[in-house]
Order: structure tokens, then C-alpha cells, then sequence
């Protein structure tokens, strides 16, 4: 205990040397608060090149290690190029008669020189082809599919292997899907139909627990930081909590109150109560992509900044503080991975229990 | 940053800090009495927690610049 809290303070206290090496960036007369906000809207946001670091070497060229991924765009025809075309946004790329430019991670169309035209709130008004390209996003998501077959693929091989008992590494995560199926799947939707939904929580927990951890690794991966992930999650829910609704999840949605009164003294009450159901039927969700998206992002902000503090504070006291707190504050946004995948399927799993309630109040209507 | 953008996000941090607070508190109240349950209602407690953390981050996003 006592060695590791003495490497812990080494380390923060090596981070002081820091201001030295940044005394040239502040003399080029950009202010380090602008570069830091940049670099962390330019992390947190996708990109078409899987760029892993870049560094200004002795003649003070920019260089890059990474490697380009297509761009895949729909324009009035397929363009397929690679995005090394765009020289990490200073060129124009062209493909055909078209020229496209990457301004903030998007692309658009433009002319020969690559005028875009900007509205009153500095946005562009370049139209914006169709992109389907390979981002960064795209390839950590084949990356973590991939993963995740391999993984689960072996611990079922080696049930069969070993006579129903799991070795390797798939060991660490039978108590983790025995925990889903049993306490979030099982308690939630009941015991007639947990099975029809298990590979869905099953997959949706372990997805966004890796791509959570994989956002919080140096490769500056934000995926679950993205809206339209997020939000592609939260849509699957949606769409199997309806069409595996039973008959009585859509009469308790529209006709709650049922046979106990008149249909005179129910029709004042539902231009109310419907609205307000129908509401909540897509709150439900939508609440769903808003906690997972807000929380990763947030946090990665959260940690960016105050890495990027370290290099404002250029003393001997500031900087370690920083990095110290920039520390802690990864600690618990690894518990934050673990946790928002958790409420995501617990909720969805609660949401599917809803579906799927039958009809046991049969004296009361 | 103008001045209701953050006198708005104060007073959602400061709901959010009361929720939790509030529902925290009593999940420790709760563990006292009946400390064999601890493992259920800090389940609990982490869904009710995550829930109010929902709403306000979503209501911070509203309140943040373009």
C-alpha cells in the first residue's frame, strides 16, 4: 500500500516538468486556453481518420500517427475515397467533378476552392452529402462486435469442453450474465418470457460496458459519447418494447380505466390521460439515450479539462493537483462505465416487463 | 455564458445534489435498520440515482451554449 502511494505521488509530482516543454506554444501567441478547447471539441466528436497521436517534431511540422479510413458519400453517385485525401482537414478532396472539405468533422460540398458559407451563428450552409463513411466510431464498433464474439464464443465452447463448467477468461463473466438474467431479466419481466429477450440485454449490457471502456482508453474513442449511437440503442428498445407488446400493454395504454365506468364519464378523463400516455411512451425512451450520452460525454469533458488544466498551471504545485485529480476523476468514471450500462438494460429490461404484463387483475375490471 | 444560462445550471445541480442527497440519506437509514438487505437496497439506490442524474444532465445540456 505504502509503494503504490509513493509511485502515485511521483508520478504527480513528475508532471511539474511539464513547463518547460510548453514554454514555445505559449510564445506562438496562441492563447493555450483557445488550443485546449479546441483539442477537446476535436477529441470528443468523430473522425474520419483513426488518428492515434500527433506530435510537432524539431522543424515544427505537425505529424501524425494514425492511419486513414474511407469515406464513403452519396452525392448524386458513390464516392469512395480514402480520407487521407483530406490531409486532416487542410486540403479539399476531390472525387469526380465534386470537391468536398472537412470542417469540425463533417463534410461538405464545395467549389473549386473550398468556400463555405457561413450563417449569422457561424454554422455552415454547405450542403452536406450523405455520409456513410468508416469513422473512427464505426471501426471501434466492428472492433468491440468482434470482441465480444470471440469472447462469449469461447466461454460457450468451453461449456462444452469441459462438461458445464467455463475456464479461461470467460470465467470473470458467468456471474456477470447470471446476475443479468437473473436479477435484472428474470425479477423484471417475470418468468414466462425472459427468455424471448435475454440476447438483447445480454448484448446491449456488455456493448456499452466495452465501448464505454474503450472510450476511456489513450486511442480517444468516443463512442457511446455520440448522440446518434445513443440514440440508435435506445430506438432498438423502443421498437421491441412495442412489437412485443402484449394485447393488454396496448389496452392499459389507451383504455386504462377499462369496464368500471361509463363510456361518457371516460371521455373527459382520456383527453387528458391519453396524450400524456402516448407522451411517456417516447419520454421513456428518449430518457434513456439522453442519461447514457450525457454521462459519457460529461465525463470525458470533465477529464479532458482538467488534463488540459495541467498544462495551464505551468508551477509545481498546480500541475500535479491536476493530474491527481484527473486521476480520481478516471477512477470513477471507470465505475460510471459499468454503472450507465447496467441502468440502460435494467431500464430497458423494465420497460420490456411492461410489454409483456398480463391481464391478472381480472375482479377489479 | 450569460447570467441565467448559469444561475439555471446552479439551481439544476443544486436539485439533482438534494435528490440524491435525499435518497442517499435514506438508503443509509435503511441499511441501518436491516443490515442483512444492503445488498438490494443499494441496488436500489444506484437506480434511483441514476435516474435523477438523468434528468439533469439532460436539463444541463438545454442550458449549455451552441
Amino acid at each position: 500500500m505504502a509503494k503504490i502511494l509513493f509511485l502515485l505521488a511521483l508520478m504527480t509530482s513528475l508532471t511539474g516538468f511539464g513547463k518547460e516543454a510548453n514554454a514555445e506554444v505559449a510564445e506562438e501567441g496562441k492563447d493555450i486556453k483557445t488550443e485546449i478547447d479546441a483539442y477537446i471539441q476535436h477529441h470528443l466528436k468523430d473522425a474520419h481518420d483513426f488518428n492515434l497521436f500527433s506530435y510537432t517534431d524539431g522543424e515544427g511540422n505537425k505529424k501524425h500517427v494514425g492511419f486513414p479510413l474511407p469515406v464513403i458519400l452519396w452525392d448524386e453517385g458513390l464516392h469512395f475515397f480514402s480520407s487521407s485525401k483530406f490531409h486532416h482537414g487542410e486540403t479539399l478532396a476531390q472525387s469526380g467533378d465534386k470537391y468536398y472539405k472537412l470542417y469540425h468533422s463533417k463534410i461538405y460540398r464545395t467549389d473549386a476552392e473550398g468556400t463555405i458559407n457561413y450563417d449569422e451563428e457561424h454554422h455552415p450552409t454547405n450542403v452536406k452529402p450523405l455520409d456513410f463513411s468508416m469513422t473512427k466510431s464505426v471501426v471501434m464498433i466492428i472492433f468491440t462486435g468482434l470482441l465480444m464474439f470471440w469472447l462469449f464464443r469461447s466461454l460457450a465452447r468451453s461449456y462444452t469442453k469441459n462438461d458445464g463448467i467455463a475456464t479461461g477468461a470467460g470465467r470473470f463473466f458467468e456471474p456477470v450474465i447470471l446476475y443479468i438474467r437473473d436479477d435484472i431479466a428474470r425479477s423484471n419481466i417475470g418468468e414466462k418470457r425472459y427468455q424471448k429477450y435475454m440476447p438483447f440485454l445480454l448484448t446491449i449490457f456488455f456493448f456499452i460496458w466495452f465501448l464505454n471502456m474503450f472510450g476511456l482508453t489513450p486511442f480517444g474513442v468516443n463512442v457511446t459519447g455520440n448522440i446518434a449511437i445513443t440514440t440508435a440503442l435506445a430506438v432498438l428498445t423502443f421498437l421491441i418494447t412495442n412489437f412485443t407488446g402484449t394485447k393488454d400493454y396496448w389496452k392499459h395504454l389507451f383504455d386504462p380505466l377499462g369496464d368500471s365506468m361509463p363510456w361518457y364519464g371516460k371521455l373527459p378523463l382520456y383527453v387528458i390521460l391519453i396524450p400524456i400516455e402516448l407522451l411517456g411512451l417516447f419520454i421513456k425512451p428518449f430518457s434513456l439515450l439522453i442519461r447514457l450520452y450525457a454521462n459519457m460525454q460529461a465525463g470525458h469533458i470533465v477529464i479532458m479539462s482538467l488534463i488540459g488544466l495541467m498544462f495551464i498551471f505551468k508551477n509545481w504545485i498546480g500541475s500535479p493537483l491536476s493530474f491527481g485529480l484527473a486521476f480520481a476523476i478516471s477512477l470513477i468514471e471507470i465505475l460510471v462505465a459499468l454503472l450507465q450500462a447496467y441502468i440502460f438494460t435494467m431500464l430497458s429490461a423494465l420497460y420490456f416487463g411492461f410489454a409483456s404484463e398480463e391481464h391478472e387483475h381480472a375482479e377489479a375490471h | 455564458m450569460t447570467i441565467p444560462r448559469i444561475v439555471g445550471a446552479g439551481l439544476i445541480v443544486i436539485g439533482v445534489g438534494v435528490g440524491i442527497g435525499r435518497i442517499g440519506g435514506q438508503a443509509m437509514e435503511a441499511i441501518a435498520r436491516q443490515p442483512e438487505a444492503y445488498g438490494k437496497i443499494q441496488t436500489a439506490m444506484l437506480i434511483v440515482a441514476a435516474l435523477i442524474e438523468g434528468i439533469g444532465f439532460a436539463a444541463l445540456f438545454a442550458t449549455a451554449e451552441a
